[in-house]
């Protein structure tokens, strides 16, 4: 087990150092220079020269990747090209409101979706199956910030019950909630299609699997062999599913906090992008990344834990 | 004057199945498994259950348990345990004799068992047996190291050394009746010839009844000591193995064993079959199933079929088992 | 793993499959929808997108502007109806590079040295971690908004799940017994990929495409409703929700008419591809609904 944790973390980690190279060397793959850029045709060449030398564009590249890791290592992400604050906290700093955010998302998508998928196998084959089938599929498709736009003109402006911006007032509980109901909504409206259906798929398949009828055989009562037994290989494909899916709806949440304005990762991130302040723009790339990849390796190892006969595929 | 020697009493079943009749519900009517089947198994008795593929085998096998599948229906008869009908038990009662008084072990190791859950951990949830004792039965049937093993997942072991560990799991409980079903059919040569020993050292230690469904007469011959005969969904005959063995009454049985790879003479140069194919179990024919097949037939095996005992401990489903 | 021969044998018999569920069907009626109307948007969209009339701004929907108008009295219906040409236009060009390119890069990490493949899933595998839309924010950063910078970060973000499915297959097709024995009767490498793995790989590149177009969709009017994607006044859906969100309050009719479509197109292209997938099943429609 240790074995197979160092080497799936000793991969994770090989993808992030791909990933900082990769967004450090696409600022010199580009004509014309990041400086430039960020400053737009009414640069003079002494603004220029001088926000090269702040943004370090001055050294060599072999250096400049030295710099940027050891920085990185020690949290330094680098100065917001126009504040001058730190990057890493101006991230910090936003960044448990979006996790907030998604993580309710999924948490109710989770809840949701188990129970439908639940429901879909209970009843299998029935009208409540096929019709679930079709929900499940339609509010995948819909793209979020569509579901919250459409919330939004009908809860917040039309019916005037929740807030239709921001994240509430800081301290007051209450009102960060209620602000909170909608976009999560939004964004863990997907989910719950996707999860009812890889539940359902789950668990019917342990289900009709031979060893089930041997714990039957044994008089084993059928709650305890769906939650002792069954549930713990079905688990096993959900868990996985939703690490990658912490991701995208960590993605997703880039437009629903737009669309609520809701101060996060997502509204950061594309005001530096507006005004070409890389330096939040990548180091964003890098902790979403890097966070991102925690959870997936956590949620492997979880896994492997789970199901012993995945960490023999690693070795083979 | 020396005293009568006390008439030996019949030995009571310690599982007897009544007419049973079973059939499943299909998209072109009601294929019937099982039609009219009664047997018995005394307590220490091993009995065989023979047939080819689709002769009901299974379904009696789990009908003995009363694990039916849900598709299938009970059009008849009873299954008794020491004179309780499993059949009609509430299903709490059922499933607690379900591992304790009668067990079972199946056809296909490889997949018999839960893939993320230890061997001790399976087997105590089957049975709520300590690990000392689990280990101790895993020793009993020849696992080498059964503290190691307990630790161990289903697919660290061998197919050989699972089929071991269910045997193991039915044994646990010490139930009064054990059903294999099957148990050699998945595995190779070398394993079938260490689960049949096995199962033959067991003969002499476990006091209960065996039932062993198989199409293979090795086996039949090596651990049994009556066989039933099994052709769509009938026993068409029942008795001792030797007499059935040296003396079949049934076309079928006689047939099946001139089959036997074993009595086969090479220089003919020719493996014996028998012509035809199984009925349609949806559609049977009124009188013998078997009839279209026989080589014996008389024009009146289109009628219901007696069943005669030409000796007491024998049974045979045919119009000429009189003879 | 499924081969050429369990497929549903002729056209006939996949499209008589593809119809007969009340998905596929959906599906296939949605996007011949729309790829309709993306052909024919010159010709069938009343107004001009771009013209601008300032005094009939803000119109709700009626017979001389079934749709409305927008802030700038821009006919919604048209712009809506050339918004399809320019999603769909963006979709399966993107679309059709990136399968291109995975094609390449596929075979390449298939048949190729084992570093190379190495390296190669290596780079797929960073490219999966990377969450979409930063990796997409932080390419707009670098080159600027606008329609090419779309399709490239478009493009990039798609290559690796094509790349992985060709890649699946060769090196599957590698391995199997029958491309020994062609490969021993002298076959080249460029026959083996054109017999064998072209025709295995098409069923599930097609189902691919099918559920990528709409993320694809997705993606384009979700950054165009961030004002990072194709420049206004093109009628991108996501510009029109863009603008449409502004004057939320005063005319909420223009953010419900640019969302219609967007739902419609992603819902068609997911059924089709959801159908197709029942449809391709050699397991047949015992597995439909799972």
């Amino acid at each position: 087990m240790l074995a197979y944790a160092i080497r799936r973390m000793g991969l994770s980690l090989l993808i992030l150092i791909v990933v900082m190279l990769a967004m450090y060397a696409m600022v010199f793959l580009v004509p014309g220079d990041p400086a430039s850029l960020a400053l737009g045709p009414r640069a003079t060449p002494e603004l220029k020269a001088e926000l090269r030398e702040r943004m370090g564009l001055d050294q060599p590249f072999v250096v400049q990747v030295g710099y940027f890791f050891g920085n990185a290592l020690r949290g330094d992400l680098g100065l917001d090209v126009w504040s001058k604050r730190p990057v890493l906290e101006q991230i910090l700093g936003v960044f448990p409101k979006t996790l907030i955010l998604g993580s309710v998302a999924l948490g109710w998508a989770l809840v949701t979706g188990v129970l439908l998928g639940c429901a879909a196998v209970v009843w299998r084959d029935t009208w409540i199956d096929r019709l679930l089938a079709v929900v499940s599929v339609s509010v995948i498709s819909v793209p979020s910030f569509v579901v919250a736009i459409y919330a939004l003109i009908v809860f917040a402006v039309w019916l005037n019950w929740l807030p239709a911006i921001g994240a509430g007032t800081e301290g007051d509980f209450g009102s960060q909630a209620r602000a909170l109901i909608l976009p999560a909504f939004a964004l863990g409206l997907g989910w719950v299609g996707y999860l009812a259906r890889l539940i359902r798929a789950a668990m019917l398949e342990v289900m009709d699997a031979p060893h089930i009828r041997t714990a039957r055989a044994f008089g084993m009562s059928e709650s305890r062999i769906v939650f002792g037994h069954a549930l713990r290989i079905a688990i096993v494909p959900t868990i996985s599913v939703l690490a990658v899916g912490f991701g995208a709806i960590l993605s997703s949440a880039v437009f629903v906090e737009m669309v609520f304005s809701r101060p996060g990762i997502g509204t950061l991130v594309t005001a530096a992008v507006e005004k070409r302040n890389y330096p939040v723009v990548m180091g964003t790339v890098l902790f979403m990344t890097a966070f991102y990849l925690a959870v997936v390796t956590a949620a492997d190892l979880l896994i492997a834990w789970l199901d012993p006969r995945v960490r023999d595929v690693l070795r083979g | 004057m020396t005293p009568a020697q006390p008439v030996p009493a019949q030995p009571v079943p310690a599982l007897s199945v009544e007419h049973l009749s079973v059939g499943y519900a299909a998209p072109g009517g009601t294929v019937q498994a099982l039609r009219d089947v009664s047997l018995a198994v005394a307590k220490g008795e091993v009995l065989g259950i023979m047939g080819e593929s689709g002769c009901g085998k299974s379904t009696l096998a789990a009908a003995m348990m009363n694990l039916l599948p849900a598709a299938a229906r009970v059009t008849a008869g009873a299954v008794r345990l020491n004179g309780t009908d499993l059949l009609r038990l509430p299903r709490a009662q059922m499933r607690a004799l379900r591992g304790r008084a009668v067990a079972m072990v199946f056809q296909d190791p490889m997949t018999a068992f839960n893939p993320v859950l230890t061997v001790g951990r399976q087997l105590h949830d089957f049975t709520g047996a300590a690990p000392a004792a689990i280990a101790a039965m895993l020793s009993r049937v020849g696992i080498p190291d059964p503290d190691r093993a307990l630790a161990r997942y289903p697919h660290e072991l061998s197919g050989g050394m699972r089929q071991r560990v269910a045997i193991a799991a039915a044994l646990l409980m010490q139930p009064q009746v054990l059903i294999a079903d099957e148990p050699t059919t998945a595995l190779d040569v070398t394993m079938e010839a260490q689960i049949i020993h096995l199962l033959r050292d067991l003969r002499a230690t476990f006091d209960g009844a065996i039932v062993i469904v198989t199409h293979h007469l090795g086996v039949i011959a090596e651990l049994c000591d009556r066989v039933a005969v099994m052709y769509a969904g009938e026993v068409v005959e029942v008795g001792p193995v030797d007499a059935i063995f040296h003396d079949a009454r049934h076309p079928y049985t006689r047939a099946l064993l001139a089959c036997d790879p074993a009595v086969v003479d090479p220089s003919s140069g020719r493996l014996p079959a028998i012509g035809g194919r199984i009925p349609d179990l949806a559609h049977l024919p009124p009188g013998c199933a078997f009839a279209p097949r026989c080589a014996v037939a008389l024009p009146e095996c289109q009628t219901p079929v007696p069943r005669h005992s030409p000796t007491p401990d024998r049974t045979v489903l045919c119009h000429r088992g009189a003879a | 793993m499924s081969f050429a021969a369990d497929a549903p044998a002729t056209r006939r018999g996949l499209w008589r499959a593809l119809v007969a569920g009340p998905m596929g069907l959906a599906g296939l009626i949605l996007v011949v929808v729309f790829l309709t109307m993306a052909l024919l948007a010159p010709w069938i969209a009343p107004y001009d997108p771009v013209a601008i009339n300032v005094k009939a701004k803000f119109l709700t929907p009626s017979s001389a502007h079934w749709a409305g108008t927008d802030h700038l009295g821009r006919d919604l219906l048209s712009r809506v109806i050339w918004g399809a040409r320019l999603a769909l236009g963006i979709a399966i060009t993107s679309v059709g590079i990136a399968g291109a390119v995975g094609l390449l890069l596929g075979l390449v990490a298939g048949y190729g040295p084992r570093w190379l493949d190495a390296i190669l899933v290596l780079i797929f595998d960073s490219m999966s971690s990377l969450p979409m839309i930063f990796f997409a924010l932080a390419v707009i950063t670098v080159l600027g908004p606008g329609t090419t910078t779309l399709i490239l970060v478009i493009v990039a973000v798609s290559v690796p799940g094509y790349a992985r499915l060709i890649r699946t297959q060769t090196l599957t097709m590698t391995g199997a017994d029958f491309i020994l024995a062609e490969r021993a009767m002298g076959a080249g490498p460029v026959r083996i990929i054109l017999r064998h793995l072209l025709p295995n790989v098409v069923g599930p590149l097609v189902i691919l495409i099918c559920m990528d177009i709409p993320v694809v969709i997705m993606l384009e009017a979700g950054l165009s409703y961030l004002n990072l994607g194709v420049r206004p006044p093109a009628p991108s859906w996501g510009n029109i929700l863009a603008e449409g969100y502004t004057s939320l309050r005063q005319a909420p009719h223009v953010v419900i008419v640019a969302g219609i479509p967007l739902v419609l197109a992603t819902l068609g292209f997911t059924f089709l591809g959801e159908g197709l997938r029942d449809a391709l099943d050699p397991r047949g429609a015992g597995r439909r609904w799972t």
